[in-house]
């Protein structure tokens, strides 16, 4: 986990050659989101199965991760849950001499995690980012029982965190004391342990808790994150998820991503939990309109 | 290579007016290279750890002197209280390195740290010093020989399993014990720590006591001192400096610790005092965030200060204990 993304990084630093020096049949390496790393997984697993002979290394550690690793060039393919910064984007050009190929590879919702034996079943964006920011600190306010709120965030190199901080938080800080844990199942589990405690991740992660409704705001109605309100656009809390690469992918990367985009790799993403690219979607020519409720006030 | 071993001696003097290259010769050939192959993993191991002293405070130093970063990190950001939060709260430490404005304080992980720290030392030390002091005096020496290194052995268990065993399993007994709002808070944290000190606390201050010399023991008897009360006033007293130390060490080991902190403590960077808190230690925010950040970046150059800022303290605690340990042996001898 992080840690070893941290020995990885330091032993990089001391010894680029290392990375410098692959061989022919060298493997694709993917590394990035940790929401993103199941699915990768799954992909990688099949589509290795389906074509004897390639090789693919997936890894996670944040969406964060993989993008500096994609800029410090030990990474293919970038996968990560929210759009490249523009200085993210300046930094690949300079260190890779390529741009940044952005492709969208499939739509998850962001899903609130609420403990199964929570009574509060809804919640508004405004509620949400109350809970998050510190106004809000007891369930008596969202209409729960009486009792402290504990909310647990991710660690600030997930693309979760950075996803829920600009769209739900409208770019305004946690409250400090919000905790972070290091990878969504850790946050699933401590939902899943205690009454009074909510937190935040993608769609696919269910067990031992419940997903809460999300309102747009007070008056609109509740919307669960289901496959059909999240690829209409209709649950406030969706984004795409992106796999990047320094410039076009070629060869065998290419066929990868084809495969990704294909009919079979967009089965697989439903399997896995997430929501396929809408069939509109031009798959990789465009890049996709911001999605999402960005709530301004 | 092997020839002439036993005819060395004489040989050797008459070597001594010939060329280099024939008194290198036989066995003394092999002591010579062998010296200094020793020599030179000494040199090794010791010039690894100042490279590495030094490309940490080569990487932090920017902190003090690069316009790029102090604009976002400078010390004023990093220690002093800034007006962060909204109006209707706002907030003097904050540490939220990425977001539009970065906000760097390093108190509150100071703090974090500190508190874990105690904790683990008001845990663990006791229980160590308790167990030290039965097997250093009381034990019989079966039960000697089967608690000390089962005690030891818990040094081996992997922070990473006891960070684990503390989320999963400890973190639920003591919130349902003491009905804490936090479940991951600064006491779940500070005892799976308390755990990881104990064998460093336990080893050292046993050695401290089964080091005072036979002749204490034997004059308290003489004048009729019971056991119990020879081990409390006489004994323990006369192994103070090697507590001291085992308590420095125990600190120091606890301040570095990672893995355990990660998992554990829930990871909030609060400014409070309050233990039933969730705490961010500097251990764990170096692990969580370094893997992250962009080379050369304030947020990296942040991170490096600090790990150099830790490396420094536990540095000195560890040449503290050291100091106390070379005390204690000077005093025991008489001096």
């Amino acid at each position: 986990m992080k840690p070893k993304s941290m020995i990885l990084m330091i032993a990089s630093m001391l010894f680029p050659w290392n990375f410098w020096a692959f061989g022919e049949n060298k493997p694709i390496t993917i590394k990035g989101s940790d929401t993103m790393v199941l699915l990768g997984q799954r992909w990688a697993e099949i589509y290795m199965k389906k074509n004897p002979g390639s090789r693919i290394q997936i890894t996670g550690g944040g969406s964060g991760t993989g993008i500096a690793a994609l800029i410090n060039g030990t990474t293919d393919i970038c996968e990560s849950s929210r759009p490249m910064k523009d200085k993210e984007r300046e930094q690949v050009k300079t260190r890779r001499k390529a741009d940044a190929k952005e492709i969208p590879v499939a739509v998850d919702g962001l899903a609130i995690y609420l403990n199964s034996a929570n009574p509060v079943k809804e919640l508004t964006l405004d509620q949400i980012k109350g809970i998050y920011i510190g106004k809000i600190s007891n369930w008596k306010d969202v209409g729960g029982k009486d009792g402290k709120i504990i909310a647990y965030s991710r660690e600030n190199n997930s693309g979760t965190y950075a996803y829920f901080k600009e769209h739900v938080l409208g770019n305004a800080d946690f409250h400090p004391a919000i905790q972070t844990l290091p990878g969504t199942s850790a946050v699933t589990n401590a939902v899943a342990k205690d009454l009074k405690s909510i937190g935040y991740g993608g769609i696919a992660y269910a067990k031992g808790i419940h997903h809460g409704m999300v309102k747009l705001d007070a008056n609109s109605p509740a919307v669960e994150p289901s496959m059909e309100n999240v690829l209409s656009a209709k649950y406030p809390i969706s984004r795409y998820l992106y796999w990047y690469t320094a410039g076009e992918p070629a060869g065998e990367m290419k066929k990868l991503v084809d495969w990704v985009l294909g009919v079979e790799g967009q089965k697989l993403v439903q399997e896995v939990g997430y929501y396929p690219l809408p069939r509109s979607e031009p798959g990789v020519a465009a890049a996709p309109k911001s999605r999402g409720a960005t709530k301004k006030k | 290579m092997n020839a002439k071993v036993p005819g060395m001696v004489s040989d050797l003097t008459m070597a001594k007016a010939n060329s280099l290259s024939s008194h290198l010769t036989g066995a003394r050939l092999r002591d010579f290279l062998f010296g200094k192959f020793i020599l030179l993993n000494a040199v090794l191991a010791i010039s690894i750890i100042f490279l590495i002293f030094f490309y940490i405070g080569k990487e932090a130093l920017p902190v003090f002197y690069e316009a790029e970063t102090q604009r976002e990190a400078s010390l004023d950001n990093l220690f002093a209280p800034q007006h962060y939060g909204t109006e209707e709260m706002p907030l003097a430490f904050v540490w939220q390195p990425v977001g539009e404005v970065p906000k760097y304080s390093v108190l509150p992980l100071f703090l974090g740290t500190l508190k874990v720290t105690i904790i683990a030392l008001l845990f663990g030390a006791p229980l160590a010093i308790a167990a030290a002091l039965y097997t250093a005096e009381f034990a019989k020496h079966w039960v000697r020989e089967l608690v000390k290194p089962t005690i030891e052995l818990l040094a081996g268990i992997p922070s990473v399993v006891l960070g684990f065993l503390a989320l999963l399993v400890l973190a639920t007994w003591l919130q349902d014990l003491f009905g804490f709002d936090y479940r991951l808070n600064a006491i779940t944290a500070g005892i799976a720590m308390g755990l990881a000190i104990i064998p460093i606390v336990y080893t050292v201050t046993e050695d401290a006591l089964t080091s005072v010399p036979r002749t204490y023991r034997e004059a308290s008897l003489a004048l009729g001192v019971p056991p119990w009360k020879m081990a409390w006033s006489v004994v323990l007293p006369a192994a103070t400096p090697g507590i001291f130390a085992a308590l420095i060490l125990g600190f120091g080991r606890a301040m570095g610790e990672t893995m355990i902190v990660l998992m554990a403590s829930g990871n909030a960077a609060v400014t409070s005092f309050k233990l039933t808190d969730s705490v961010r230690t500097i251990s764990a925010t170096i692990a969580a965030e370094l893997g992250e950040v962009v080379f050369q970046s304030p947020h990296y150059h942040v991170l490096f200060f600090l790990g150099a800022m830790l490396f420094l303290l536990t540095f000195l605690l560890n040449m503290l204990g050291e100091y106390f340990v070379a005390r204690l042996k000077r005093k025991l001898m008489g001096h």
